[in-house]
């Protein structure tokens, strides 16, 4: 198993009561709340700590995207990717992933990632998402033309990257009559691609006919073992049999002494992320188009859960996280390898309010008692599998 | 009430259903983005002087969205088609919240069979400074209460409109109103520099207490196209032709009456 360092970059010092009174974390949440000398400091730390678990032997390191928001303060993921590309030595640099729907000019990403693909000597890992659905209000594109502008983006920056120029491309969406991008890509004939998603079947099936690693988003290990099973029967489906590199589940995990101590430590900065960070108006987060009718009515049905306060207990409990002493840890996250079926982690060491010295003792004790178990494991067959 | 009779019209690849009521001069009226498939009273009232033609805009009411429906625009130049189609001369384009946009939009491109223009409190234009509702941040409920004064009246279309049955077709239309009208919401910065085009006589009907589109859009309106004339419906939110259907089926008549006198 690949262990990835992810990392949100939340506005830790958010004010929680605020965010409880308004209701969101996200976009109508006040960026008066948000303090430049308190977030110089963050992303001066959350910075050190990638390059920490690069020295610590993490396979990799990863941001993502987001806007408007103090979940993540990372709405241009390549410049974050930027400041790290020459300090990550060892191990991959990841954006997983960006928005290609909210921009006018995908052109503009193809150019950034090739950069970065060509700082990092090919070690650079190219992530694509169509955004969560409140970014549609936030950057002002349509959601009714998310996914048809997400393929046509995708085909425009895998042209760019494949293509010899100059070329020209007729898109509905984007139109160019010179497509050139300088620099080239490293990697021939371009970075790994990843797509993280929350599950939905049409991204599943996409990414598995184009064989690119699909990131499961926090999800209950159940869920995330569903998804990825659907995935490799998608696989079967487009006629080849998918390999665990090409599932990734993204997960926290924090580990201390005991299991007691353990889930004291996490309590308060892991509900702060599962209950303030994530909070969220629904409607906000499914403008029509965006979702489709069957995932609203979906959602409406279980709207009575959205309003129910996450316990770190059930966090754990439902396998969203892995909280523990390093036995419990390591057992967990083998259990869970078995179940899924997956070859990467995506582990964010930090989450919600977690301060500076704990996510480094986090990341030590990862590196430490977990890390040297999992280097070349594979998924191994369950008793009572879950399939 | 009358029932009106529903056909079909096959046009650009495209089956539109159309309601049809009523004996006189045509009336054209498009509905807006809370558009219901059914009959209303003051659609009764109006057959009794006009020839009330209803379309269902292509892809609402659980129709497959049509490949050339990106925006408003679009519409305009499809319900253009649909006038000369049905062979239709003299017509009387009224439309409400959305449906006003589309009857704007097809106005400014051409009049040559059109008697007159009713935009009733219609989308399409911007007005700075003034604060509008984005519909795209309510939930249906509160959807259906923005559009009504009358807090009652509001209660009432909530349990008539938000029945499980319609519950797809509702979902699907707000992908075509989202389709339409997200970006920029709910106008078309283009559409007001040509409204100047717009040469027969036009009626702005509005509700006072519209909370979606304030009553300065009715008189934006007003100054954007010649010779409009600003009807305020007093004690009425966002669909006068529901809230107070008496009064706005007596301007929308009187209007009528006063161009005939005129001609």
């Amino acid at each position: 198993m690949k262990i990835f360092n992810f990392h949100l970059m939340p506005y830790a010092h958010a004010d929680l009561d605020a965010i409880k009174r308004l209701g969101t974390s996200w976009m109508t949440y006040p960026n008066s709340y948000y303090d430049p000398k308190k977030g110089a400091d963050l992303y001066h730390e959350y910075l050190d700590q990638l390059e920490f678990a690069d020295e610590l032997g993490f396979d990799g390191v990863a941001v993502n995207e987001h806007h408007q928001t103090a979940y993540g303060l990372m709405p241009t993921p390549g410049v974050l990717a930027g400041a790290l590309a020459r300090r990550i030595k060892n191990g991959k640099l990841a954006i997983l992933g960006r928005a290609l729907p909210l921009v006018n000019n995908p052109l503009v990403i193809a150019e950034e990632f090739a950069i970065l693909d060509n700082l990092t000597r090919g070690n650079f890992i190219a992530g694509f998402v169509r955004g969560i659905g409140v970014e549609y209000h936030t950057m002002g594109m349509n959601p009714a033309e998310s996914q048809a502008r997400f393929n046509e983006a995708h085909d425009l920056i895998i042209q760019a990257w494949t293509r010899p120029g100059p070329f020209a491309f007729e898109g509905k969406y984007y139109k160019f009559k010179y497509v050139n991008p300088w620099p080239r890509p490293y990697q021939d004939p371009h970075p790994p691609i990843f797509t993280p998603s929350s599950g939905s079947l049409s991204t599943i099936r996409w990414s598995a006919q184009r064989r690119y690693t699909y990131c499961q988003t926090l999800a209950p290990i159940a869920a995330v073992a569903q998804t990825f099973k659907l995935y490799r029967e998608e696989a079967e489906k487009a006629g080849y049999q998918a390999t665990p590199d090409q599932l990734a589940w993204s997960n926290a995990i924090y580990v201390a002494e005991s299991d007691e101590k353990a889930l004291r430590d996490v309590r308060p900065h892991l509900e702060a992320y599962a209950n303030e960070f994530l909070t969220r108006n629904p409607v906000m987060m499914a403008p029509p188009g965006y979702t489709s009718v069957e995932s609203i009515k979906r959602m409406r049905a279980i709207k009575g859960f959205m309003g129910q306060r996450s316990t770190a207990e059930d966090m754990i409990a439902r396998g969203i996280v892995i909280v523990g002493s390093p036995n419990t840890v390591r057992e967990k996250l083998a259990a869970y390898q078995d179940m899924a079926g997956f070859g990467i982690s995506l582990t964010k060491t930090q989450f919600g309010t977690m301060p500076h010295k704990m996510v480094q003792e986090n990341q030590i004790a990862i590196a430490r008692e977990v890390l040297p178990y999992f280097k070349d494991r594979l998924p191994q067959p369950v008793k009572a599998a879950a399939e | 009430m009358t029932q009106p009779v529903v056909t079909h019209l096959d046009l650009c690849g495209t089956r539109v259903k159309l309601m049809r009521a009523g004996q006189g001069a045509p009336l054209l009226f498009l509905r807006g983005a809370d558009a219901s498939d059914d009959w209303r009273p003051f659609l009764d009232d109006l057959a009794g002087r006009f020839d009330v033609i209803v379309p269902e805009h292509p892809g609402f009411g659980g129709e497959v969205r049509p490949d050339w429906l990106d925006r408003i625009a679009d519409y305009a130049n499809y319900y253009l088609d649909v006038i000369d189609a049905l062979g239709l001369d003299h017509v009387h384009l009224a439309g409400h919240g959305m449906g006003g946009w589309i009857a704007a939009e097809l106005a400014s491109r051409s009049t040559r069979k059109l008697a007159s223009l009713t935009l009733v409190d219609a989308q399409g234009i911007y007005v700075d400074g003034v604060d509008t509702i984005d519909t795209f941040l309510r939930t249906e409920e509160d959807g259906v209460r923005d559009l009504f004064h009358d807090e009652k009246l509001g209660a009432a279309e909530l349990e008539r409109r938000l029945t499980p049955e319609t519950e797809d077709v509702r979902l699907n239309n707000q992908v075509v109103i989202a389709q339409t009208t997200w970006q920029p919401r709910g106008y078309d910065p283009h559409l007001r520099k040509w409204l100047h085009r717009i040469d027969i006589p036009t009626l702005i009907v509005w509700g006072e207490n519209d909370r979606l589109l304030p009553q300065a859009y009715a008189h934006d309106w007003g100054r954007l196209i010649p010779g409009a004339r600003v009807e305020i419906v007093a004690n009425c939110g966002h669909v006068p032709q529901i809230e107070k259907p008496a009064e706005f089926v007596r301007l929308v008549e009187a209007f009528a009456k006063a161009q005939r006198v005129a001609a």
